[in-house]
């Protein structure tokens, strides 16, 4: 992957707080805990559109190209 | 000029999967979902009440065209309303397989790529004035298209030869030219093919076909209304003071692969200047046209300080833009799901998220789930989608919305297209709205008031 925004510098943050950096060391422990619960609810909406057999359907998605 | 119309054409993607025990191409899937508008609109290709066009296109993809729309906010509104209508269209089909026997679930993507290298478009269209020559125009957006994927790309897991990137379009590595009049083969970023549907002597439209379908309002929005804004700037000659691009299809690559914002795009004098250092200097040419040409615009100004905010964050933290910027929110997604299970990059089910970002469902697509969970920032709200799918903007598209539900009403046999409106009989008669702009007309007023009339 190309670009520093990628990898080990993963500055997933709450909102609230989107206009002061945040790093993983100093953040609040209120601030991790709303970090937490904001991660488990996007994988709780990630994982109830996912429960097709992805392999299957990635393979089948196949379309002819357009303009 | 100051006023323009904009549109949006959008190609969907198509899946279906077989519950029962049939299974269907996905090209039949398509074919059925417009055998009911073949029905209803004698052909494959129909306008609506609501000024927009909806038909099979190349590749069997189901295309919507929104009408002609006075500003960014209304082409945003109104091409969610086409995801409606698509989305009915689909579900209606939906229950007439399952009543044959071919029970399934089609699903709808607004995405531009499939997993085999094969692309289909969101495609913009500015109407501007034929005074210029076209060419330089053309050439002074450039830069702009190639650089705006910084907050207008949708993201997408690539994958290369040396294995899978995130990259901030999905359409980049689909483009091979700057300026052409090709579009399936060689598709290039502007496609100049001069089919202005509009007065030829005074218009043209400008017909941008590089552009990621977006699903963040935020995006769409501001892809839409900086674009407006540059052209304004360039029309008036006022625009940055840069050289063409060395290669806009490598730059278009390079932009798409470096997620910082900050790697340089050449230009044919060999300088190089960062992408983000690009879109401000654009930033910089439409705020000196403003501030000499047009003060007194507020939407003028609140779209450049959105871009403002936009470019800044990006510079500083683009992970700071998970709520409105496509590749970011993709991205955050994505991470999520990899730090959870242990998926490398290049994991199916990283694929299946990457395209299932951009489901329409308005129920049950992850789209639909992270407005409904205030996930993401919207700008518009539902009554207002709900009623773009019957409601024209106020432009030539208000003309053809009331001809056609007065032709509707009153059973008379019409056709139209985006200039003309034609009545079929008893004695055939056309009308020509050659400026997009306007939405009276003494002659089509008159034609609306000869169909209410009894006949016989």
């Amino acid at each position: 992957m190309a670009g520093g925004a990628d990898g080990q510098e993963r500055a997933e943050r709450p909102r609230q707080d989107a206009a002061e950096p945040v790093s993983g060391e100093t953040a609040a422990p209120a601030a991790d805990r709303e970090l937490l619960d904001d991660v488990d609810g996007l994988l709780d909406e990630i994982d109830a559109v996912l429960e097709t057999n992805a392999e299957e359907f990635v393979r089948g998605y196949v379309q002819k190209g357009g303009q | 000029m100051r006023r323009r119309v904009i549109g949006l054409e959008t190609e969907y993607g198509l899946s279906f999967t077989a519950t029962g025990r049939r299974a269907l191409a996905v090209e039949d899937v398509a074919r059925r979902m417009f055998r009911d508008v073949v029905t209803w609109g004698r052909s494959s290709n129909v306008f609506l009440e609501n000024g927009a066009r909806l038909y099979l296109d190349v590749g069997s993809h189901p295309e919507y065209a929104t009408p002609e729309c006075p500003s960014a906010r209304e082409a945003l509104v109104h091409e969610r309303a086409g995801d409606r209508i698509v989305h009915d269209l689909a579900r209606r089909t939906e229950e007439a397989l399952a009543g044959e026997g071919l029970a399934g679930r089609i699903r709808v993507f607004r995405n531009n790529t499939d997993f085999s290298g094969n692309s289909y478009g969101s495609h913009e269209n500015y109407l501007v004035q034929r005074d210029g020559p076209f060419q330089p125009l053309a050439d002074a957006l450039l830069p702009f298209l190639v650089t705006r994927q910084v907050f207008a790309g949708a993201g997408k897991v690539l994958r290369t030869a040396t294995g899978a990137v995130y990259v901030l379009s999905q359409r980049a590595e689909h483009i091979w030219e700057g300026v052409s009049s090709a579009t399936t083969r060689s598709r290039p970023i502007i496609n100049s093919r001069d089919e202005p549907h509009a007065d030829i002597d005074r218009y043209r439209r400008l017909h941008v076909i590089v552009g990621d379908s977006n699903m963040s309002d935020t995006a769409t929005w501001l892809r839409l209304a900086t674009c407006e804004l540059v052209l304004r700037t360039l029309e008036a000659g006022v625009g940055p003071d840069l050289p063409p691009l060395d290669s806009p299809t490598r730059a278009i690559r390079e932009v798409s692969r470096d997620l910082t914002g900050h790697g340089p795009v050449r230009f044919a004098d060999g300088q190089d200047v960062p992408a983000l250092d690009v879109q401000v200097r654009y930033l910089e040419a439409v705020e000196r046209f403003l501030a000499t040409e047009q003060p007194d615009d507020p939407d003028a100004a609140h779209v450049v300080a959105e871009w403002r905010r936009v470019l800044t964050a990006l510079a500083t933290d683009p992970m700071t833009l998970d709520r409105e910027v496509d590749w970011v929110v993709k991205l955050r997604l994505i991470r999520a799901l990899q730090d959870r299970d242990g998926l490398a990059l290049d994991d199916p089910r990283v694929a299946l998220l990457d395209l299932a970002y951009h489901d329409i469902d308005p129920d049950t697509g992850l789209q639909a789930r992270l407005r409904a969970g205030g996930r993401v920032r919207t700008l518009i709200d539902e009554p207002a989608v709900r009623r773009a799918q019957d409601h024209p903007p106020a432009t030539r598209a208000a003309l053809r919305g009331a001809f056609l539900r007065a032709a509707r009403q009153h059973g008379h046999d019409v056709t139209v297209d985006w200039v003309h409106l034609k009545r079929n009989g008893p004695v055939p008669r056309t009308i020509a709205c050659k400026d997009p702009l306007v939405c009276e007309d003494a002659r089509v007023a008159q034609a609306l008031e000869e169909m209410a009339l009894p006949t016989g």
